[in-house]
């Protein structure tokens, strides 16, 4: 096997890495920190986050409010905005000195960046993408979820001779932790040394609205290649019915909606009681962003898609006789109800 | 500069919608999948080839995989790369992403010189892009993961790449020689060149190495070298739906559509 730097027997701790922007935590990185909390309590051990940027000090005691007992904390303007090599050397050099047992990030583009890097650095195994975190009762072993080898498989990991036992978390499986204002932890500055040449690689330009968060959503209106970049129409449906716009792969490649909207594998697990599915095959990639919705109801002319094979309510028929009529039939009944208020 | 070197590194994958999972085994049947070239990774290529179409030098792909990938390394041939490396050895099945990072990085060590590595951001089939990032590790390169477009400044040897990220994007450069991954979708591949075709297939040089040839110790590869095992496969549990097909003229079924969402949102 490729030796691993330290073994099982010198292992111990949970860690997280919190990813922020701009000293504002990100939300997949409060529900990694709530599931944490609870594999922390399993295995009755502490909980470590780490932060890395400059300006992070109240994203610390939000960390600690969302269950941390400790928080590493990184600060250096190299490490600000994230680039690869400086954060990949801190977290290193951190982890190598304190052998946690377990060390989790975010399935986001930086996270996967950074996961993907220091595993290697590490020599141990990394979980990509999970779905779903629990510890094996058998052996105390840190078990995976992990989708996408395809049609509706899923297989679980596990990483037995190696440390740390590394997984990144896709957005949105885990619920967001209550802060607690009143929990107490402790915050530890680690003193960072980095030079220019720890940065190889510069940003020169960096865009970000503030990224919608769909994960969240109560409703949502999903946009797929079969509305035709016509996001007008569903735009007057989502604000009838209080909803967010999400869209298809193929939908946020086309710039239609933003990738941030976008739902499944690659884009966000979401959770609304209600989804409104326009013109979406129904790949699998795709659905495994809805499984946890209440309700979908799927719109495709293609009475064989295999949208419908996942919806409540299947409308075989074309998103532009349909939608019209909806959002006609929506406006009056608000009419109306404004009327009787 | 002299002569730009670029390295694609290729993965063939099973069509994902065929694969399956054996209910009484639990393991993953890919028996009868066919395969395809990695969706992501005809957008690296696709990227390469512009860059050469702009800068001249040459585009070199590698593959860890079984001999069959052969042909779909003649596939990209044909699509304007130069030259094929096929990484393969039954020593090297059943990896995780340490080994399979490894023994890439030694390939495209194996290979030299090299000024630009470029994969795509994820493979379909399960792994989900940590290949790159390790690969850039092992050769202790400088990566920018996840890029849509990407220019090449010679003179200063840059590569400057737009990174999408979540509610926005990036512009970054980087040094050469470095790595970078490509997302899925970033551009559109081109079709064959038929004058490459008949080249493509029967001339154009594939060199396969093993383990021997690379010189790899066999414990730091394939199943053994691996640091995660599967340790269970199993068919996901899908939400049970009620699949109701509404049935009527579509202002029939705007109709029934608007009395269940009613009914929802008062609910
Ligand atoms: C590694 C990997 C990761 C991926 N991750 C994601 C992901 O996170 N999210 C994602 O969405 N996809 C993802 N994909 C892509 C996914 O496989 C599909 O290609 C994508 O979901 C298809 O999008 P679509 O349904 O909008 O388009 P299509 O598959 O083209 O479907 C369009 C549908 O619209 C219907 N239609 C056309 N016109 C009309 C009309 N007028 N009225 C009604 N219906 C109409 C058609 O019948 C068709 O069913 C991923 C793929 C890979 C390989
Ligand atoms: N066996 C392989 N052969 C060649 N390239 C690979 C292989 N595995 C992964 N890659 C490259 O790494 C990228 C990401 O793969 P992965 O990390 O498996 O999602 C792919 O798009 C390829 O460019």
């Amino acid at each position: 096997m490729i030796d691993p730097r330290y073994g099982p027997q010198e292992a111990a701790g949970v860690w997280v890495h919190l990813e922020h922007e701009a000293g504002e935590l990100a939300s997949v990185s409060k529900e990694i920190l709530g599931r944490a909390r609870a594999l922390a309590d399993e295995r009755q051990e502490p909980l470590t986050a780490v932060l890395m940027g400059s300006g992070v000090g109240g994203a610390a005691l939000e960390a600690v409010s969302l269950g941390a007992d400790e928080v590493l904390v990184a600060e250096h303007p190299l490490l600000d905005p994230y680039t690869t090599a400086p954060h990949a050397k801190v977290l290193d050099a951190l982890v190598a000195e304190r052998k946690p047992d377990i060390l989790l990030l975010a399935a986001s583009p930086d996270g996967r960046d950074l996961a993907g890097r220091l595993a290697v650095r590490l020599r141990t195994g990394l979980t990509a993408d999970c779905t779903d975190l629990r510890i094996n009762p058998e052996n105390g072993l840190l078990v995976g979820e992990v989708t996408g080898f395809g049609q509706g498989i899923l297989a679980t990991i596990e990483c037995p001779d190696h440390r740390p036992q590394m997984a990144t978390v896709r957005p949105g499986v885990f619920q967001r932790p209550e802060p607690d204002a009143s929990r107490e932890g402790r915050v530890e500055k680690i003193a960072v040394e980095l030079s220019e040449a720890d940065r190889p690689v510069r940003v020169m330009r960096r865009s970000l609205k503030h990224g919608v968060d769909i994960t969240q959503a109560e409703r949502l209106v999903v946009a797929g290649r079969g509305v035709s970049g016509d996001l007008a129409l569903l735009k007057r449906l989502a604000r009838l019915l209080k909803a967010e716009i999400g869209g298809t792969r193929v939908a946020a490649d086309a710039g239609w909606v933003g990738h941030d909207r976008m739902v499944g594998q690659t884009g966000s697990v979401t959770h609304p009681k209600l989804a409104l599915v326009c013109g979406v095959s129904g790949a699998f990639q795709f659905t495994v962003g809805i499984q946890d919705a209440g309700t979908v109801i799927a719109i495709n002319s293609d009475k064989d898609a295999p949208i419908f094979d996942v919806a409540d309510v299947c409308v075989v028929d074309d998103v532009f006789q349909v939608l019209p009529r909806l959002i006609e039939y929506l406006e009056s009944e608000k009419k109306k109800n404004g009327r009787s208020d | 500069m002299s002569e730009l070197k670029i390295v694609v590194c290729l993965k063939v994958v099973p069509k994902s919608e065929e694969v399956s999972v054996n209910p009484e085994t639990n393991t993953l049947e890919r028996g009868n999948a066919r395969s395809e070239i990695n969706a992501a990774d005809m957008n690296a290529l696709q990227l390469a080839l512009d860059l050469k179409d702009t800068h001249g030098g040459s585009v070199t792909l590698v593959s860890m995989g079984p001999p069959f990938a052969e042909r779909y390394l003649r596939l990209g041939m044909a699509m304007g790369a130069d030259a094929g490396y096929l990484l393969s050895d039954r020593a090297f099945g059943g990896a995780d992403t340490l080994p399979t990072s490894y023994v890439l990085a030694e390939g495209v060590r194996a290979l030299q010189e090299c000024d630009l590595v470029v994969c795509g951001e994820e493979s379909s089939d399960g792994a989900t892009g940590q290949v790159p990032a390790g690969i850039a590790e092992w050769l202790d390169l400088p990566q920018v993961t996840g890029v849509t477009t990407a220019q090449l400044l010679p003179k200063s040897r840059l590569i400057r790449a737009r990174r999408e990220l979540h509610g926005g994007y990036e512009v970054v450069e980087a040094p050469l020689p470095c790595l970078v991954s490509v997302r899925l979708g970033a551009n559109e591949p081109r079709f064959i060149d038929f004058q490459r075709w008949d080249w493509a297939l029967e001339e154009a040089p594939v060199t396969v190495w093993s383990a021997a040839d690379l010189n790899l110790d066999e414990s730091l590869v394939g199943l053994k070298g691996s640091a995660t095992v599967v340790a269970g496969v199993a068919a996901a549990a899908t939400a049970e739906r009620r699949r109701e097909f509404l049935s009527g003229t579509a202002e029939e079924k705007a109709e029934q559509l608007l009395e269940r969402i009613k009914n929802w949102t008062r609910a």
